[in-house]
């Protein structure tokens, strides 16, 4: 591959961006849709080019970035194994929902302003996966962290979102600044940031000299990553973040963003090798996230609130694979998830838009006869995440299970407790909406409608990818994904399962849980037909539908005595502060008041004021001293 | 041949000097008009020109009337610019009292 593609790989997305900024307002909707559709595309084919023809990473050096002492920075991207499956499925999905949003947001006004972000987004994902060192990661860290305020906070007119937007901010500068620290303490440990240096210096260090800092810079970034990945106890912004428009929340807070934590511990796995200590904290904050959201998706009756919960809960399954040293696996998990969530997202938006806004599904019922395809696909993706064979969910977290297995017993009981609940709050999402009778509005029932075939593309593209996805990496022996992700990995030996009695049965007994957990939903809501009615719920129902009070209680640990600090600063601080201030002012102004009169215009007394002090002044010289 | 200033001494000169010095500053202080103000300003130049004079010869060093043709060149320079302002307030005003110049004021 040459340097003048990987460029235009590279920047494609931004010179949309640039184009849909400046002379979007004057272009036609479509016209916006369209350069925004096909920068994105652009980007995808030549990573589909870098894919079959790249076999050694290449690195792409554009220019010096700064250099303090032995640490240099430069702008240089490095396309290798890793960076080129991340840059797939970003650009592929991006392509996809860049489509659908050309029907999606048809009728809204800001549309090219949309299509803006959407492709800054993009720019910003490819530079955090390709960038070569820990600070161009953080550039593309930062930019898809704005892109998601920014989309968050699309309608902007609603108050509400706009804090949604600041609360995902927030929550991700927490993140950041562990990233941040993180960096720092590499760079200084190593005296480089490149990610080769690092784990160079990591392999001659070893685990004796330094550890000690190794394994803080590895909990840092682990911060970052629980930021920007939604874990405990930073997740609480990714429901909020559903106040976006649905192909952002597909886009960016299932498929793509939400991964970049899961990206950089990848990225630097042999950090994470050598701190095991914090390999157990992110398995255990991971099965905890997984189990923690999946609960409080059980009883949600907002579509898109369902599917956010389910999206925390299947990162935490991510998190769980990382923390059991298995990268390849959860990187399997980050790609199938990617392609059912986005199609879950997709068609739940499909949905809202045939019912131009209504996202409750206590208002929904009877979609199947109405809106086949998307009912068809839904169905699929479900099939996937809820982990039933032969979908690509199932492959995936399986091998999730069967990791956690091996490692350790307590860990395998939680994470399949969490994928039962998985299939049970899905189903109920799936028989709620597309079951039994339409229990919306007359009005809404006579406007239902199949989406556009602009709608429909990316679900059934996405629903194929959602079967068959988990081809790339079946348990049965030379699984092409660990083949393919060998070199990163090349460090250590690979443990693939043999596959015994044991996985077999553990294999039976997950697909087993899932059917259970399919089950009790078919018996609540098809045959009883129930649908969660009234917001008045007792005992743990109450606790899961208030999402175990964690925004009351970080309203009330950190926000409230925020405040109180802040209203404490500005009543008693900042008025004596003033005070003095304006003291200060009002001597000097009094002095100038009194100054000013000796300024009179006369001529003749400045020259008296003049010869005076002359005078005065040479007899103290001569005369008295 | 004794020199004049081995006749007067170099005492004289510097009380003449510091005399006529004293009477230019009087000038300026008590006088209101422009013309005469400059007139004395004009003394005091001299009485300082004079005594560089004086000590020139004293010391034998022949700097000092050096420096006053330097100072008479750029005194003459100097009332040029003077009188001319002098002529564009009275064109403005209608005379050259200095009591009637209070624009300044601040």
């Amino acid at each position: 591959m040459n340097t003048t593609s990987l460029i235009v790989l590279l920047f494609a997305p931004l010179i949309g961006f640039l184009i849909n900024v400046f002379f979007g307002r004057k272009m036609s909707k479509n016209l916006s849709g369209v350069v925004g559709t096909a920068s994105v595309l652009l980007s995808f084919v030549i990573t589909l080019l870098l894919f079959f023809s790249v076999k050694q990473p290449i690195t792409l050096h554009l220019s010096e970035w700064f250099s303090i002492g032995k640490l240099a920075v430069n702008f240089d991207f490095v396309f290798d194994q890793l960076s080129i499956l991340w840059l797939l499925f970003v650009t592929g999905i991006g392509t996809l929902i860049h489509i659908y949003s050309i029907s999606y947001m048809h009728d809204d006004e800001n549309m090219y302003k949309f299509f803006a972000y959407l492709n800054l987004f993009i720019f910003f994902m490819i530079t955090l996966v390709a960038g070569s060192n820990l600070l161009i990661m953080f550039i593309g860290w930062e930019g898809v962290g704005l892109c998601s305020y920014l989309l968050i906070g699309f309608w902007y007119k609603n108050q509400d979102y706009n804090d949604a937007a600041k609360k995902a901010f927030i929550m991700n500068r927490i993140g950041d600044l562990g990233f941040l620290i993180g960096i720092f303490i590499l760079g200084f440990a190593t005296n480089t940031l490149e990610f080769s240096g690092i784990q160079q210096a990591i392999d001659v260090d070893g685990v004796v000299s330094t550890s000690g800092w190794y394994s803080i810079a590895a909990f840092c970034l682990f911060v970052g990553a629980c930021g920007k990945s939604a874990q405990l106890p930073l997740y609480t912004w990714l429901p909020d973040a559903m106040a976006g428009p649905t192909p952002v929340s597909a886009l960016i807070h299932a498929a793509t963003m939400v991964t970049a934590g899961i990206f950089m511990i990848t990225r630097m796995n042999f950090l994470f090798d050598i701190a095991p200590i914090v390999q157990n904290i992110i398995a255990v904050v991971g099965v905890t996230t997984a189990l923690v959201a999946a609960s409080i998706g059980l009883v949600q009756n907002d579509i898109k609130k369902v599917l956010a919960y389910s999206t925390v809960s299947q990162l935490g399954l991510m998190f769980l694979a990382l923390g059991l040293g298995a990268y390849q696996v959860a990187v399997f998990h980050v790609i199938t998830h990617a392609f059912f969530k986005a199609c879950l997202f997709l068609g739940s938006g499909s949905v809202i838009h045939a019912l131009h806004g209504e996202q409750d599904m206590r208002k929904m019922g009877g979609l199947r006869g109405s809106m086949k395809i998307t009912y068809i696909t839904f169905l699929i993706a479900t099939l996937a995440i809820a982990g039933l064979p032969p979908f690509a969910g199932f492959w995936s977290k399986d091998e999730i299970l069967l990791t956690a297995f091996h490692e350790n017993k307590v860990l395998w009981v939680l994470a399949t407790i969490a994928s039962i609940m998985t299939a049970f709050y899905m189903f109920r999402l799936l028989y709620l909406t597309f079951f039994n009778e339409f229990r919306g509005t007359e009005e809404q029932k006579k406007h239902l409608h199949e989406s556009p075939s602009l709608i429909t593309f990316p679900l059934i593209v996405l629903a194929v990818l959602s079967a068959l996805g988990g081809l790339i990496s079946l348990p049965f022996g030379n699984s092409w994904l660990n083949h393919y992700l060998m070199p990163i990995f090349a460090h250590k030996e690979h443990a693939e399962h043999h596959l015994g009695a044991t996985e077999y049965g553990l294999m039976a007994f997950a697909v087993l849980g899932a059917l259970i957990g399919i089950g009790i939903a078919y018996n609540l809501y098809m045959k009883k037909k129930e649908v969660p009615t009234s917001d008045e719920v007792q005992g743990l129902h109450k606790v899961l539908s208030n999402k175990y009070y964690i925004d009351e209680i970080y309203m009330a640990i950190i926000v409230t005595p925020i405040y109180g600090l802040a209203s404490f600063s500005k009543n008693f601080i900042e008025k004596y502060i003033s005070k003095s201030v304006f003291g200060l002012g009002n001597v000097v102004s009094v002095l100038s008041i009194q100054g000013k009169k000796v300024q009179n215009g006369n001529v003749g007394f400045y020259l008296f004021a003049f010869v005076f002090s002359i005078s005065a002044f040479l007899i103290y010289l001569f005369l008295i001293r | 041949m004794q020199s004049i200033l081995e006749q007067v001494g170099i005492g004289n000169y510097i009380i003449l000097s510091a005399l006529l010095f004293c009477i230019g500053a009087f000038g300026i202080l008590y006088r209101r008009n422009a013309i005469i103000m400059f007139m004395s300003i004009e003394i005091m130049l001299n009485a300082v020109n004079l005594l560089l004079v004086a000590f020139s010869t004293y010391h034998q060093d022949a700097s000092g009337q050096v420096f006053v043709f330097f100072t008479m060149a750029v005194a003459a320079a100097e009332v040029a610019v003077g009188l001319a302002i002098l002529v564009s307030i009275y064109r403005n005003i209608g005379n050259i009292d200095i009591d009637n110049l209070k624009n300044l004021k601040g």
